[in-house]
């Protein structure tokens, strides 16, 4: 793990496996130093926000040293079951990506086990990742101004749905009734780090 | 209940407090005030518990008035011409109007009510978040119930405290953790000019304008989380200063960050300013 500079209230830790970010996440979820106020996952990293009034970088760079997740032992996350009505826009040109036809995709999509990597881009938006490398795609060459809310999607290597009608530049493969984001309900995201979620077809 | 009823909003007006805290790892920002030493104040000079909302203007016109009773107020930040006296609690007496002009210098104005605002909360927070688009709206015509004040007024006729200044402002920066991207002549660069801050700057970030910056390793960056006060490179060179509404993650490499203690003065800085980064 190494520590990067992250201004005069943050520490950004960096490792080397998306498995090790989810890891060091929990141990710090599971025994938080003192002042820290905020922890934010992300591919290769957790940001570690601190309270200067509460605690230093100092302090808080010898506590997190003292952490030390091992890996393997994180137990798994809470499965979420979307349904998903795979007639996105993309579906056909994604499948062609992957070598396949658009049944062929969904059944990789719906087989695979996701796990949610980190949250980012937008309240409750899960970036979510798998072990079939097949459906690892690439972004649109050109972002969409406009994708649906529940927009079921693949780009930058990760799966992801759509919480709202947003901009976008992932492949859409289809939409989902499920409510990713709702500030009335605890916790308001639907997705959050570590679960894990199978994608089940249905029909339109 | 004295309510304050919204009369114009000007060019952006919105309700912040101190944010959404703690909730980064749902993808949730902590948005709140964009210059927190200037809310904090407006607070405090009308005996405000921490954390009370506050209206957020930019660039000035706001106009209010108080309905079904008297309101103390006080507005803090960049001095907006008008009958109000600045850094001063003030009473505005049932029925009679505020009206915030254009400030000379700086950009954002907070005006606290004693009492607080309240404004919808959501997920513990009142302040408007304009990237997620969490948090109340403020429009014409809107009627805010004011809070029952439980502290004494502190008794501060006049804060003594600088207008956010007009001309060049220097902040310091230190490295950020992806500056090996720009590399030592990057660096010069980022810290040998003088920057403008241009017009399509908002709560997000302060956008500058200047030499492009070149990368001496233009690999792609792994999203990771960012802080306020990050000076974001995006491939066109030119960086961008992350401010309370900025993205929970960003993919474009963070080369310098500036200290905390100068980010809210980083909240003042008007379109066409100059902004010079001094090394910490």
């Amino acid at each position: 793990m190494r520590v990067l500079p992250s201004g005069t209230s943050a520490l950004l830790l960096e490792v080397d496996e998306p498995d090790d970010v989810l890891d060091l996440y929990d141990a710090l979820a599971l025994s938080t130093p003192v002042g820290v106020v905020d922890l934010v996952p992300a591919a290769r990293t957790v940001l570690v926000v601190i309270d200067p009034a509460l605690t230093s970088l100092a302090d808080t760079r010898r506590a997190v040293a003292e952490l030390t997740p091992v890996a393997g032992r994180r137990t798994p996350g809470p499965l979420v079951t979307i349904p998903v009505v795979y007639d996105g826009a993309d579906l056909a040109a994604a499948a062609a990506m992957v070598g396949a036809d658009a049944a062929e995709l969904v059944r990789r999509h719906t087989a695979a086990v996701w796990t949610v990597a980190f949250c980012g881009f937008a309240p409750g938006f899960g970036y979510l990742t798998c072990t079939d490398r097949t459906l690892h795609l690439p972004r649109l060459p050109t972002p969409r101004t406009r994708v649906p809310a529940g927009s079921v999607a693949l780009g930058g290597g990760y799966s992801a749905v759509y919480p709202r009608e947003s901009p976008g530049g992932w492949q859409l493969i289809g939409r989902t009734q499920a409510v990713l984001f709702d500030v009335r309900r605890d916790p308001p995201a639907l997705l959050r780090p570590g679960a894990r979620v199978r994608f089940v077809p249905e029909r339109g | 209940m004295s309510r304050l009823r919204v009369l114009a909003t000007g060019p952006s007006s919105t309700v912040q407090d101190e944010g959404r805290i703690g909730l980064g790892s749902l993808g949730v920002g902590r948005s709140g005030a964009c210059d927190r030493s200037a809310y904090r104040l407006a607070n405090r000079l009308v005996g405000n518990s921490p954390g009370s909302a506050t209206i957020e203007v930019t660039l000035g016109g706001l106009r209010v008035r108080a309905e079904d009773g008297d309101l103390v107020i006080a507005t803090t930040g960049a001095r907006c011409p008008g009958a109000l006296p600045h850094n001063a609690p003030t009473l505005l007496v049932a029925g009679r109007e505020a009206h915030l002009g254009a400030p000379a210098t700086g950009l954002r104005t907070y005006l606290a009510v004693r009492g607080g605002l309240l404004a919808e909360s959501v997920l513990g927070s009142r302040s408007t978040d304009l990237l997620s688009g969490l948090g109340p709206t403020l429009s014409v015509g809107d009627l805010i119930d004011v809070g029952s004040a439980t502290a004494t007024l502190p008794g501060v006729d006049l804060a003594a405290v600088a207008d956010p200044p007009g001309g060049e402002v220097t902040v310091t920066v230190r490295p950020g953790p992806r500056h090996d991207r720009i590399g030592v002549r990057g660096w010069a660069g980022l810290l040998g000019q003088v920057w403008t801050v241009t017009g399509d700057s908002n709560r997000i970030g302060v956008r500058l304008g200047g030499g492009p910056l070149s990368f001496c390793d233009s690999r792609e960056v792994r999203s990771e989380g960012l802080v306020r006060g990050a000076v974001q490179l995006p491939p066109s060179g030119l960086p961008v200063l992350m401010l309370a509404d900025h993205p929970v993650t960003g993919g474009y490499p963070v080369v310098a960050h500036v200290d905390d203690a100068d980010v809210d003065r980083c909240g003042q800085l008007s379109p066409g300013q100059s902004l010079r980064l001094r090394p910490g």
